[in-house]
Order: C-alpha cells, then sequence, then structure tokens
C-alpha cells in the first residue's frame, strides 16, 4: 500500500460486530465476528482450532480447507459472515469419539504427512473425496484433479495418493 | 571396502515402522509457532522500497497513533562494542577482516556482513529498516503501511551475468563474494590444457542457466522472542547494562545457528540465550540461515517492549524478504576422443549471490565440486565465482549449488551425444567411474558402484529399448502430419556428497548425548530438528536397535539448545548418517557406563538378542537381553551423569583428507549415487508439459526406513521438476521478486505430476548408522536435466536454461 493512501485504521472497518450461529464439529456455536473476519481466523483465534492453517492467505495452498456445509472451502477466502446458519467441519472434527476417519489412518500408514503443515487441509479434503464417493471407484487422474488445490511441497504427492486409493478401498469393503 | 560388520536383518531399521508424529500430524494438533498459545505483542518489519541506496529518513504517517507502538530502529543496537564472544568459525575460516570491537546490528554467519536493521546504506528491496510492535496483529499490518522509508537511489547490480560498471561495485573490484578454482592433471595448466582440446577428436561447448526458487515450505517463517531483562534495566535509551536472558521459539532448521546469532545480536554468554525449535512446517534449506534474523527482530522488540514478541511473515513477506536458490550460468566445453570418452572437462560457474555473503561461498563450493559427476575425467579446470549483486540474499536450498552445476553437466553430456553421433545412455556409459577410479578432487572411489547397472536398471524400468525408437518415429510422424504432441526420454546420472564439505565436519565438532529418562527410558538428545523429512523418527530407530530395545525404550528430545548437546545443522543430507552415526555411538558409551558401573553384564548372552552396539562398533562381541538392558537403565535413572548418559563426538572416517587451499582430497567421505529417467510428452500447441513417467533409482547405503525413504526422494524430484518447468522467479525493476505469492509462483499441484517411482540399490557405509548415507539433497539434483534431455529429445531444440516454462519452450523451438 502506497504513503498516500491512508487507509482505514482496522478497528474501525472491524465494526460492527455481527453475531454468527454455525455448528463447528458439531457444537453449536455463536460468534461475534467483524464484517470481512475470514472463517480461518474464527476458527484459528476465536474457536482455538488451531489445526487449520494459513499457507498463503489467498486460496492458492489449500492448508486452510475446511468443510463449509460438507464441502472443502478454503476458510481464508471465505467471510465468516456467509458461514451463519452452516456447519463446519475442521480437521479435529474428523475423528468421531476419538477413533480416527479412515483417511487418517491411511495417512498414517502410507507416511503421507511428513512435515505435516498441509496435512489437515489435505486429510479434511480427501475426507470429503471418500465420503463423497462412497462404493464408487475413483481413478488416480480423478484423485490427482480433486486434491489439486491442497498444495504439498514434501511428498511428491505419492505417498498421499496412495492413502487416499486407501481408504476409498477401505469404506468400500466397510460398505 | 571391507564388508560392514551388520546383521542383514534388523528389527527397526530397515523396516517402515509408523512415524513418531504421524498420529499428532493426521490428527491437527501439532503446534507450530502460530499456533501456540501467545501473551505477547506482535511483531512487524518495515523495509526498502528500491535495490540500492541511502535511506535519508523514516516518517510516521498520519493515521495510526504511535505511541501505541514499540519501535526499533537500527539506532537502537550498538555499533561499537566490544564482543564477549571470539569469532565463529563453524562454517570455516572467514575470508573478512577479525575485529573484537563489533557493531552488534551485524548477522554473525560467515562473515558479519548483513545488518539486521539498515543504518544508512542499503543494498537490496526489502531490506529491513523499522521494526514495530502492538498487541493488535491488524492494526500493526496496517501501521506498517503508514510508515514511509525515503530513500537515496545509488546505481544497482541486477544481472549477475553482465560484469559490473564502476557505479555498481560494491565489493572488491568486482562485486565477487567468493572465487574457486579446481583442477585435475593437465587442467592444472592452461597451456596443457589447451593442447589436449587442440589434439581432441571433438570439442563441445554449451552454457546453461538455472534460474533463483523459492522453497516454497507451507509454513511461512516465524518466532517467539521472550526476554528478561533485569528489573531496573531497560534497552532505551540504552543498550542493557544489566545481563539478561534471551529465550526463542520458532520454526527452524538449525538451533544453534540461531544461537550463535542471538548471542552475538545481545553480546551475552551462551548459557544466557536458549533456542527452541517448534514442530517446523517444511524447511528445504529456508529456514536454515533465515530465522536467525527474525530471532534477531523478534529479541530486539522484545528488549524494548519489555514483552513477549511473535513474528510471523505472511506468505508475500516470506517469497520477498527470504533467502533463494541462487540463480547460476555454467560455461563448459568437453573434449572428447572418438568413442566420446571425455578427455578434458573445463567449467566456468557463475553464482548469484545476492546482496550479502550468506552461505554463498559454501554454496559455490558445493557446486564446483558436483560439476563432473561421476564420470572418469583425466583433466579438469573449473573457475567459478559468485558475485554480489542487489537482490535479497540467495541461499540453502536443498541440494546447495550442486543441482545448478549437475544440470548443466548432464545437458551437456547429451549435447555432446548428439555431436559425436550417439545417444545420451551410450556417451554416460563410456565415461562412467568405476571402483578405483578418481574423481574431479582426485578422490579415488573405494566403493563398489555399478553406474553402468544402474543406468541399465532405470532403462529397463522406463521401456528405453522400445520406447527411444518409437518416440523418434512418434516425433517425426506428427511432424510429417501436422500433428502437436512430441515425446521424449531422457536421463541424468549423478552422485551428492553426503554431510559438510571436505573438513566442514571436522569443524562443526559434532556432540551427541543420550541419556535415562526417570521412567528408564533412553533419550536422544541432539540439536537435529524433524523438518518433515522423519528424523525423530529414524533417531528412534537407530537408539532403538543400537540398544537391542523396542521403540517404545526410546524417546528423542526437543530440539532445544538448553537440553541438547551441538550436533550440527540440519542441513547437508548429514542427519542421518553423520548424526545418526552419533546416536548410535553415543548408545554404545551408555552401554559400556552401565557395565562400568556393574549395572549390565554380557553374560547374559541369548541366541536370540541382539548384539551390543560395542560389537557393531569396537567388535566386542558382548550380546544381553533386553529385560537386562531395561533392568540396568531403571536403575541408571536415578545414578550421576556418568552413568545415565552416553555421549559421543565426531570423528572423520579414516582417510577423509581435504585440502582447501588446492582443492584436492577427499571431498566427502561418501556419496549417494544415483541415475534418474524421465519421459514427457509436450504438446506444442500451448507448450505444456506432461512428466508421463518418472524413474529415480540410488545407491543410499542402507536404507534406514524404506516408507520415509521413499517419501524424501519423491518429494525432492517433485521439487526438481517444479525447478525444471514451472518455478520462475521474477525480479521487478528494483530487484524485488515481482510474483512474490503462490498464485503467480506456481510450485507442482498433484494434478502436475505421476507417482514418482523410486528404486534403491543398498549398499552399506561404514560410517554411517548400520550403513547408511544422506539421501536428502540427493533428489533435487537430477530431475531438471533428466526431464531437459526428455524436452530436447522432444522438441528436437537444446533446453539449455531453466525453467523451462511454456514460454521458454517456444523460444527454444524458435531459435
Amino acid at each position: 500500500m502506497s504513503a498516500d493512501h491512508p487507509a482505514l485504521d482496522p478497528r474501525e472497518a472491524a465494526r460492527p460486530r455481527v453475531r454468527i450461529r454455525v455448528t463447528v464439529n458439531g457444537t453449536a456455536r455463536e460468534i461475534d465476528v467483524a464484517p470481512m473476519q475470514r472463517l480461518l481466523d474464527v476458527l484459528r483465534n476465536d474457536l482455538h482450532l488451531t489445526g487449520t492453517k494459513e499457507g498463503c492467505g489467498e486460496g492458492e495452498c489449500g492448508a486452510c480447507s475446511v468443510l463449509l456445509a460438507g464441502r472443502p472451502v478454503n476458510s481464508c477466502l471465505v467471510p465468516a459472515v456467509h458461514a451463519d446458519g452452516q456447519e463446519i467441519t475442521t480437521i479435529e472434527g474428523l475423528a468421531q469419539h476419538g477413533a480416527m476417519h479412515a483417511v487418517q489412518k491411511a495417512f498414517v500408514k502410507a507416511g503421507s504427512a511428513q512435515c505435516g503443515i498441509c496435512t489437515p487441509g489435505m486429510v479434511v479434503t480427501a475426507a470429503w473425496l471418500v465420503d463423497s464417493h462412497k462404493g464408487q471407484a475413483v481413478p488416480e487422474p480423478e484423485i490427482r484433479a480433486h486434491l489439486a488445490g491442497n498444495l504439498c511441497r514434501c511428498t511428491g504427492y505419492g505417498q498421499i495418493v496412495e492413502a487416499v486409493v486407501d481408504a476409498l478401498q477401505q469404506q468400500a469393503t466397510e460398505g | 571396502m571391507n564388508a560392514p560388520l551388520l546383521p542383514p536383518k534388523l528389527p527397526h531399521v530397515g523396516q517402515s515402522p509408523v512415524r513418531v508424529d504421524a498420529d499428532a500430524k493426521v490428527r491437527g494438533t501439532t503446534r507450530y509457532v502460530d499456533d501456540l498459545p501467545f501473551d505477547g505483542w506482535h511483531g512487524a518489519t518495515v523495509r526498502t522500497p528500491i535495490a540500492r541506496g541511502k535511506v535519508k529518513a523514516v516518517r510516521f504517517l498520519e493515521g495510526p497513533d504511535w505511541r501505541e507502538f514499540v519501535i526499533v530502529t537500527a539506532k537502537d543496537i550498538p555499533a561499537s562494542v566490544a564482543s564477549v564472544h571470539a569469532p565463529d568459525t563453524s562454517h570455516g575460516a572467514s575470508d573478512g577482516p577479525v575485529s573484537n570491537l563489533v557493531d552488534l546490528n551485524m548477522v554473525q554467519l560467515i562473515e558479519r556482513d548483513q545488518p539486521y536493521l539498515v543504518r544508512s546504506e542499503f543494498r537490496h528491496k526489502y531490506e529491513p529498516v523499522v521494526l514495530l510492535a502492538h498487541p493488535d496483529p491488524d492494526v500493526l499490518r496496517w501501521a506498517a503501511t503508514r510508515v514511509h522509508v525515503e530513500c537515496e537511489a545509488q546505481p544497482a547490480y541486477l544481472d549477475y551475468t553482465q560484469l559490473p560498471v564502476s557505479e555498481q561495485i560494491q565489493r572488491g573490484t568486482d562485486n565477487s563474494l567468493k572465487s574457486l578454482r579446481l583442477c585435475k592433471g593437465a587442467g592444472e595448466s592452461e597451456a596443457e590444457l589447451e593442447a589436449v582440446f587442440a589434439n581432441a577428436f571433438k570439442v563441445v561447448e554449451g552454457v546453461y542457466h538455472t534460474g533463483a526458487q523459492e522453497q516454497a515450505y507451507i509454513e511461512p517463517q516465524g518466532m517467539i522472542a521472550r526476554v528478561e531483562l533485569h528489573p531496573h534495566d531497560q534497552m532505551h535509551p540504552h543498550w542493557p547494562k544489566q545481563p539478561f536472558k534471551v529465550r526463542i521459539e520458532g520454526s527452524m532448521q538449525c538451533p544453534f545457528y540461531v544461537h550463535t546469532a542471538i548471542k552475538h545480536l545481545t553480546n551475552l554468554p551462551d548459557d544466557a540465550v536458549e533456542i527452541a525449535q517448534t514442530a517446523t512446517g517444511g524447511g528445504f534449506g529456508g529456514k536454515e540461515d533465515y530465522p536467525s534474523i527474525i530471532a534477531g527482530h523478534a529479541t530486539l522488540l522484545a528488549m524494548k517492549a519489555r514483552r513477549p514478541i511473535k513474528i510471523i511473515y505472511d506468505r508475500v513477506e516470506d517469497m520477498q524478504a527470504t533467502t533463494k536458490r541462487h540463480p547460476c550460468e555454467t560455461r563448459i566445453r568437453t573434449a572428447h576422443d572418438q568413442d566420446g570418452k571425455l578427455l578434458a572437462l573445463q567449467a566456468q560457474v557463475r553464482m548469484d549471490g545476492g546482496a550479502y555473503l550468506t552461505l554463498t561461498p559454501v554454496v559455490l563450493s558445493r557446486g564446483t565440486l558436483h560439476i563432473a559427476g561421476p564420470y572418469q575425467i583425466p583433466n579438469v579446470r573449473i573457475e567459478s565465482k559468485a558475485v554480489l549483486t542487489n537482490t535479497a540474499p540467495n541461499g540453502a536450498f536443498r541440494g546447495f549449488g550442486a543441482p545448478q552445476t549437475i544440470f548443466a553437466m548432464e545437458r551437456h553430456l547429451d549435447k555432446a551425444a548428439k555431436a559425436l553421433g550417439i545417444t545420451g545412455d551410450v556417451i554416460r556409459k563410456r565415461n562412467f567411474v568405476v571402483q578405483g577410479g578418481t574423481l574431479s578432487t582426485g578422490q579415488v572411489i573405494g566403493e563398489a558402484i555399478d553406474y553402468a547397472g544402474w543406468l541399465a536398471q532405470v532403462q529397463a524400468e522406463l521401456g528405453w529399448s522400445e520406447k527411444y525408437k518409437q518416440y523418434q518415429d512418434f516425433n517425426a510422424e506428427q511432424t510429417r502430419a501436422g500433428g502437436m504432441l512430441r515425446r521424449g526420454l531422457g536421463l541424468s546420472s549423478f552422485m551428492h556428497g553426503c554431510g559438510f564439505t571436505g573438513s566442514g565436519e571436522v569443524a562443526l565438532d559434532s556432540r551427541c548425548k543420550v541419556r535415562v529418562t526417570a521412567e528408564g527410558k533412553v533419550e536422544v538428545c541432539v540439536a537435529n530438528t524433524e523438518i518433515g523429512q522423519g528424523a525423530t523418527t529414524i533417531f528412534a530407530q537407530i537408539a532403538a536397535d543400537a540398544l537391542g530395545l523396542s521403540l517404545g525404550d526410546v524417546c528423542v528430545a526437543r530440539p532445544d539448545t538448553k537440553e541438547v548437546p551441538n550436533s550440527g545443522p540440519t542441513v547437508a543430507s548429514r542427519t542421518s548418517m553423520v548424526v545418526g552415526h552419533l546416536v548410535a555411538r553415543a548408545c554404545d558409551d551408555l552401554v559400556l557406563n552401565l557395565e562400568k558401573a556393574g549395572l549390565l553384564s554380557g553374560e547374559l548372552a541369548h541366541p536370540s538378542a541382539v548384539p551390543a552396539p560395542s560389537a557393531l562398533s569396537v567388535a566386542r562381541g558382548t550380546t544381553w537381553q533386553p529385560t537386562a538392558l531395561r533392568k540396568a537403565l531403571k536403575a541408571a535413572a536415578e545414578m550421576p551423569a556418568n552413568v545415565k548418559e552416553g555421549w559421543s563426538r565426531y570423528e572423520p572416517p579414516p582417510g577423509v583428507i581435504w585440502d582447501d587451499s588446492v582443492y584436492k582430497g577427499v571431498a566427502y567421505g561418501t556419496y549417494a549415487w544415483a541415475v534418474y529417467g524421465a519421459d514427457v510428452e509436450v504438446d506444442t500447441t500451448t507448450m505444456e508439459v506432461k512428466v508421463l513417467d518418472f524413474v529415480a533409482f540410488q545407491e543410499v547405503g542402507r536404507v534406514l526406513n524404506p516408507t520415509l525413504a521413499v517419501g524424501q526422494i519423491a518429494g525432492g524430484v517433485v521439487q526438481g521438476l517444479g525447478w525444471a518447468l514451472w518455478e520462475d522467479v521474477r525480479l521487478d525493476a528494483q530487484g524485488g521478486m515481482a510474483n512474490a505469492n503462490l498464485t503467480s509462483y506456481v510450485i507442482p499441484t498433484m494434478a502436475d505430476v505421476p507417482t514418482i517411482r523410486v528404486f534403491f540399490a543398498e549398499n552399506p557405509y561404514n560410517y554411517g548408522p548400520f550403513g547408511a548415507k544422506g539421501i536428502g539433497e540427493l533428489p533435487m539434483d537430477g530431475p531438471a536435466p533428466a526431464v531437459c534431455n526428455a524436452l530436447s529429445m522432444a522438441l528436437d531444440a537444446p533446453i539449455d536454461a531453466i525453467p523451462a516454462t511454456a514460454e521458454a519452450l517456444l523460444a527454444a523451438t524458435l531459435k
């Protein structure tokens, strides 16, 4: 921003607060948010769900992926007010009573997490892919296309694809 | 080389137990620096707006209430004080002047030439000038845009491939940061070398360019500093008079590099500074030296604010300010006989160091040492130089200079093959070094290496013998019929030296400690960090098998300089091989201490028991049952350090002698050896490149954990493909990164690459743990030349510069 452009104090822009009602990982929450506050910041700062990461802040890396109304979104691009009345699932909500989602188990087995910073977003997106394709065979190019919005700099992706294929098979056999 | 004294199969080493950090990482419960509970203020950095000049004034514009902020500039830092520290020589001796009267504002690395904060003169865009702290990160970000740095511009030097004109000279007579010369045989004399070229059957020349590359770890850089000042002391208006303490937590590869930097910045004794790593979301070299600067900034703000400070870069700032891979221009001339055998190699390497020295001399060194590759070349002359330019400093990135020169040499061999009327596989087979042969430094190969066999395996995996002819026909048919697709195959053969170069490991003088915890577990204490590569899992595997225990009996301490000895940096493919070996030896030492204390004896030998680590390393032959050792450990938990601790210290393998003054000798104790192959298709309508298949074959000693090893290689290959094809660091007119975001700086997505096919040959190395060598950087070296050799075949045009973007490929075909 140039020096001759005196932007507004962000404390001014943060008003008026807007109350939103959301269900996060199965729990109903009411939160007062600023008009343009990012869903990512609400999750991390207000709800202390730090599993969701910021990698780029512009919807390119997918580290902030969460499920909004059952579909993966980049939470850095979603104003929190848009989530009003919706269900949100973050990485913290994938395991049920401590038992990992099939994708999480498959990631552990295949060694799909290295540094781990992309892992929550990758797992959330992959869990959506697996859950929304129950009983279906998903060809590898389609898996790769679905997960292309989640960048990983460590693995070269092969072991992630392996885990997703494994989780799809597990889901199919579990019926 | 003798066959190592190793049992063929071990309970953990060579197996793929689940990573120790996997559970927390897939559940999202791992806490990275920005995830930690934090009760302090946030810090931000205001930077220079142009490439080179002098800061005339800093203006705080209307808007923010500046009384709410803590502001630090270079004026807050003493410019001339007596240092309590001896000069740091862990990177080797400095060429620069050494004085005990120092400007604390200078970052302690190889040379003290880079300021934490600009005093007046500056050398690149986005150099830090002002630090701000405020409790509200949104207000802080806004305020940072309301600080105006007024400058007087000076002539900048941005194109490292051109010689600088006089107004652009900022160091020495030609902006040189470092020059090296490596000679072998007739290469020692220019006249003799010319005679070899004059008498050769064929002389081939080429010029090769590789671009900068952003590490693009997905977790941006971040640090938290906590400072304990004496209650009646303060930083402002003078530097603290009483001793104080600093504790840093953050994303980093090398806690002791940060420790060195901060103890010099604060001029505090070693034990007043503590550096602890937090879970780190990728490094790749980008978190080798730069974290010291952010830690310094956070420390300065914390000293003045008297409260904890957190600095987290956003992606744009991270890409604008932090280091990149060195751009490199390599000119190669080779002389061949009629069979294509290499008679001589002459090369000139020129690297772009950026504005300050940072680690450039060492990067240049590795590039110089790797250019001649795994080939038997009797006469070699390599002259290399890195120059200062007015961009952000270039620094460490996986491969560390080697990928640049390997790209040049491996492209050049295909060019030479073409000139000789043979194919790339044939010219390589005719020149591979074999056991007993010598590398360019005169290093004699003691290992049984089999490049011809490995190359054949890669060719078999690629289906080379059928496909090569098929693709030639396919391309001819496409051309004839006006089709737009072209296909090609390409190879690269190369090696990567494991550990620090030459005498570097001796200079590091690494130490390792293992200790018995209160619960009777064995805890590995090293400074080497888990940055995704699986270091903690590897250390646990090594310790478990060295002790004959299970993974549940061992743990790995958090790298915190307060708790662990300095086992050196997490760089240079040294963690598993060098530090892993120290872990095994420290376990040995612990067992000997337990025996000395009468807590353990070898009489309990059992047929199924694992040989004592001392049996592995000092051939004592003692064995015991795990129950006896566990009992001894429980008993040792209450004992003094000389019983419950085991220590080791680096010792160079015999015969590793390096002469830095003439660049001759054993450059690395061992190398990882590799042959890679690529199969590509180009749509010449769009010049989009599809990598159809990629085969990565390497000999890396004992593979400690196959799943981790495959992950390392596949990940490195994809970074290499990114560097080769898409990752294009663009500079603006002021030398700043113009595409500093992940939208316009394109790294490979899952849809851009195939599953990399990874193969290992295992020839145990006697001085790595259970025979392991280093593998971290190796996979960065081979992909770019293999792909560009394949593209050169596909397009029937030499692809000698990367990134080979669609635009670059189009230009190359129109030449």
